[in-house]
């Protein structure tokens, strides 16, 4: 027998939202489509939280705490949920650090009792601290290894004067090789509290079962003291700023940013619209697998693409909890100077700026929206996600009444969406110009013998 | 009860004109996957044209013989569908996702691209440029550059799985209108594809839409392509490619694997699990990660086809750090060749295995790709219930002797991408 069709009631509204004595918020939601359940622990702490000298933190705090609690030692972390077939991982951005865990629903116990003790009991020993260090370094190597990731950052850095924004989620590598434990320690214990976490149950589970089990687990860990707050607000922006990188590659990329509006902010979803007028619809899931978007008639796409100007063009934006950055990329076709294709780019975000968008491209990228949500919301583990997502960046109404907000943008506010935040003086350019690229790798050694 | 917990129910017809067409029911929410496969994939690219399959791909659906680009685009995007198109060894794949009230129009949609492309030589210029632009990027790509030319060191010259399916820049540049066309001729045909629906429809209702779109389309098959079996390498090789300016080297560190139907392919998933993925990589990320510190990541893989595949073991590192990377890894080959895995490991890796089926066929596109695999090796409609068994049914002395055959760190051959010749090894 088939369980109902869930997805469209798959909002906040079903869900249920209630918060323990010491403030940890639970949202859980029954769907019995699979055998199956995802567990999310978010706190509201990210890159954003962290202070100069400390960047990184956040993200190899996220990192420390796979290696070992009070309660389970550190190989027996990830066994704990793979015993039950299941997939973990985490991730930290600039808002937000979580944690999941996606089993067959007999493991929910085990879940929760793993995310309790990742609250409460964190070992945090030196030696696993310093030997994540170098790790953590790798992956900012790794990194660094792609130029449109090395042009995001600096673009980054450039569009932000005062908002914590501006430093890359995985940290400075200053910062990195200079921070010690105690200042992970401390990070972890100022904001691994109950009062600043969210945890999501979705999935085969009864919620009275579900309820009774988190105050077992997590009823009994203390509220801490309500964590400081990011006050910076960037200023308005004065004029264009440019960041142009030249470094060996094999491929030229200019990427254009503009402030825009906070997920909560009336603002956000006509910017969303314009975004999918631009460069097809991404939908609003950071985890989804649906992140390519239908984009062939997209202005951008048909004007650098199409054109054969560019090879690619993707449009970028994400709901944060403060104002952060609308990004479009582009990659040069092979031999095209990128002075063609930033005229080319502005010329369109010019055009629109001016003019908006037609009444057939609102039908059009509202129709896309709606399909995309509908898409996003395809397994226990993205629906765990979109939940916890936009609680912890304070918009879950953004979330529970996408599609009828979606709707009811106008032609009026995309307009003055467009208007507002693609003007010159609100952007930052960046260029990456590849140099002394060799046209073909050399293989250097052949079949050198010897284990 | 779901229909998870008892198995999938797919349902199975071969239409008069040879497609054939699976459709599974699954009310998950109001939306249909629709995977389309056909013996079409890189393993077919004419010798010296590298990257004709890969090509058609691009630009397949930007024109049939009564929809331009522009009409094709917009009405696929005008309902919000998700359509991508991708090209493996074997088999040449259209997916798609849509709401379930668009299927009918999308199935004609799709029948067309497949069976009437025009490749207008307007669209295969601006392609053309597409691809190259992206051979480029690869080329300044240490983890793709390591993994593609492990793969082109490990099968003999010409082999099809050692080619480079998206070509090279000079291939590319050579390809001409009428080799997409001559490719597109000679496999595109219906007794070549498989059409899995799953999603929001009944399996009959699917079967008869799948039926309207695709019934009228005749073309001759033409043959199935078996390639040899690939010798294995005799000896250790080392290679190192020079990429200046890269902050970190990847390694790509392998071995030809087995045929999917060998009966060592299982103990070799048992036995590729314990080395390379279990917790966080496996006894490599225990090692490299873990306790040396050295590596965000490494892991091992295996991939096995009609002939045999590979099996691959990845890390990134530091250029000074890749020797003392590249000993760990032959340190962790050697012991598991040596000792074998333990009782434990073997009883972990069963129970996790066998208990990741269901989260493995949550959604429609996962349950369709597991449809086609299990079509084109012909494994049974009801290999997702078989499977659990058979993976208990691994024994200690199988994954021995299947890893025996496949490891061997004087046979290893070994690819570094990196700066600095990669510190010189």
């Amino acid at each position: 027998m088939m369980t109902p069709p869930v997805a469209l009631a798959v909002s906040p509204a079903s869900a249920g939202t209630i918060t323990l004595d010491n403030g940890l918020t639970v949202i859980v939601q029954e769907m019995h489509a699979a055998p199956l359940v995802s567990v999310w622990c978010w706190y509201k702490v990210g890159s954003k939280d962290e202070q100069p000298g400390m960047t990184g933190v956040s993200h190899w705090v996220e990192h420390m705490n796979f290696k070992g609690t009070t309660n389970i030692p550190r190989d027996q972390m990830k066994g704990i949920v793979e015993q039950f077939g299941g997939t973990w991982n985490g991730y930290t951005w600039i808002d937000q650090t979580t944690y999941l865990e996606t089993a067959k629903r007999d493991a929910l116990d085990r879940m929760l009792f793993l995310e309790s003790e990742r609250m409460a009991n964190g070992i945090y020993d030196p030696d696993e601290c310093e030997s994540e260090r170098t790790v953590v370094i790798s992956e900012l190597q790794g990194g660094d290894n792609d130029p449109e990731q090395v042009l995001d950052t600096e673009v980054t850095a450039a569009a932000f004067k005062a908002h914590p924004y501006r430093h890359p989620t995985i940290g400075w590598l200053p910062d990195l090789q200079t921070m010690s434990r105690d200042d992970l320690y401390g990070h972890y214990r100022r904001y691994y509290i109950p009062n600043n976490a969210t945890l999501v149950v979705v999935g085969d589970v009864e919620t009275r079962d579900v309820l009774r089990r988190i105050d077992r687990h997590f009823g009994s860990i203390p509220a801490g003291p309500e964590p400081v707050r990011v006050r910076a607000k960037e200023p308005e922006q004065a004029g264009e700023r440019r960041v142009n990188l030249e470094r060996e590659g094999t491929a030229a990329y200019l990427k254009v940013a503009y402030h825009a509006p906070a997920a909560a902010d009336p603002e956000f979803l006509p910017l969303l619209l314009l975004d999918a007028v631009l460069t097809g619809a991404k939908g609003v899931n950071l985890w989804a697998s649906f992140r390519n978007p239908p984009q062939r008639s997209s202005r951008l796409y048909r004007a650098l693409v199409d054109s054969r100007l560019a090879s690619s063009v993707h449009g970028s934006l994400l709901p944060t909890e403060q104002p952060f950055l609308y990004t479009i990329g582009v990659t040069a076709s092979d031999g095209v100077p990128l002075g063609v294709i930033e005229e080319a780019t502005l010329h369109e975000l010019d055009v629109v700026a001016r003019r908006g968008i037609t009444a057939a491209e609102l039908t059009k990228v509202r129709r896309q929206l709606r399909a995309r949500v509908v898409f996003e919301a395809d397994s226990v583990t993205n629906i765990a996600h979109q939940l916890g997502y936009f609680q912890t960046i304070g918009a879950p109404e953004v979330y529970g009444e996408l599609v009828p907000r979606i709707e009811r943008v106008t032609l009026e506010q995309v307009a003055a969406a467009a208007a507002r935040v693609l003007a010159g003086r609100n952007r930052t350019i960046g260029t990456f110009e590849p140099v002394a690229a060799p046209s073909e790798p050399v293989m250097l050694s052949m079949m050198r013998a010897g284990a | 009860m779901s229909a998870v917990v008892e198995g999938l129910v797919p349902t199975r017809v071969v239409l008069d004109n040879g497609t054939t067409v699976l459709a599974h029911g699954s009310a998950l929410h109001p939306a249909v996957t629709l995977l389309v496969a056909l013996e079409a994939g890189s393993a077919y690219d004419p010798v010296g044209r590298d990257g004709v399959g890969h090509f058609v791909s691009r630009v397949i659906d930007r024109g049939t013989a009564t929809r331009t680009a522009d009409a094709l685009s917009h009405a696929l995007e005008f309902r919000g569908v998700s359509f991508s198109v991708g090209v493996g060894r074997h088999t040449f794949t259209l997916s798609c996702t849509c709401l379930t009230e668009d299927l009918v129009e999308i199935l004609e949609i799709v029948a067309e691209v497949l069976a009437e492309p025009i490749f207008s030589p307007h669209e295969v210029e601006t392609r053309r440029g597409e691809i190259i632009t992206g051979i480029r990027q690869d080329d300044d790509n240490p983890a793709t550059m390591a993994g593609e030319h492990l793969q082109a060191l490990l099968y003999p010259p010409g082999h099809p799985y050692g080619r480079f399916s998206r070509g090279t820049v000079a291939s590319v540049e050579g390809i001409r209108r009428a080799d997409l066309t001559a490719f597109h001729s000679a496999w595109f045909a219906p007794g070549r594809q498989t059409v899995v629906v799953v999603g929001d429809i009944a399996a009959g209702a699917a079967i008869d839409a799948v039926d309207r779109a695709f019934g009228g389309w005749r073309h001759p098959d033409g043959p199935i392509l078996v390639p040899q079996a690939p010798p294995p390498p005799v000896r250790r090789h080392v290679s190192v490619l020079d990429l200046p300016g890269k902050p970190q080297a990847d390694i790509a560190y392998g071995f030809l694997s087995v045929r999917r139907n060998d009966p060592d392919y299982l103990p070799l998933v048992v036995m590729n699990n314990v080395l390379g993925q279990y917790g966080l990589g496996g006894r490599l990320g225990d090692s490299i990660r873990e306790r040396q510190g050295m590596a965000y990541y490494a892991y091992s893989g295996i991939d096995a086809n009609l002939a045999s595949g590979t099996l691959v073991v990845r890390a990134g590192v530091t250029p000074e750090n890749v020797a003392r990377a590249i000993a760990s890894i032959d340190a962790e080959v050697a012991r598991i060749v040596e000792e074998g895995i333990t009782p434990q490991e073997l009883a972990d890796t069963k129970q996790y295995l066998v208990g990741s089926i269901p989260r493995m066929l949550e959604t429609n596109i996962e349950i369709a790709s597991f449809l086609q695999t299990a079509e084109f090796f012909g494994l049974g409609l009801d290999y997702d219930r078989r499977l659990p068994a058979l993976i208990e049914a691994v024994t200690l002395d199988q994954v021995q002797t299947a890893t025996r055959r496949v490891l061997d760190v004087q046979r290893a051959t070994i690819v570094v991408a990196g700066s600095g010749a990669a510190a010189r090894l």
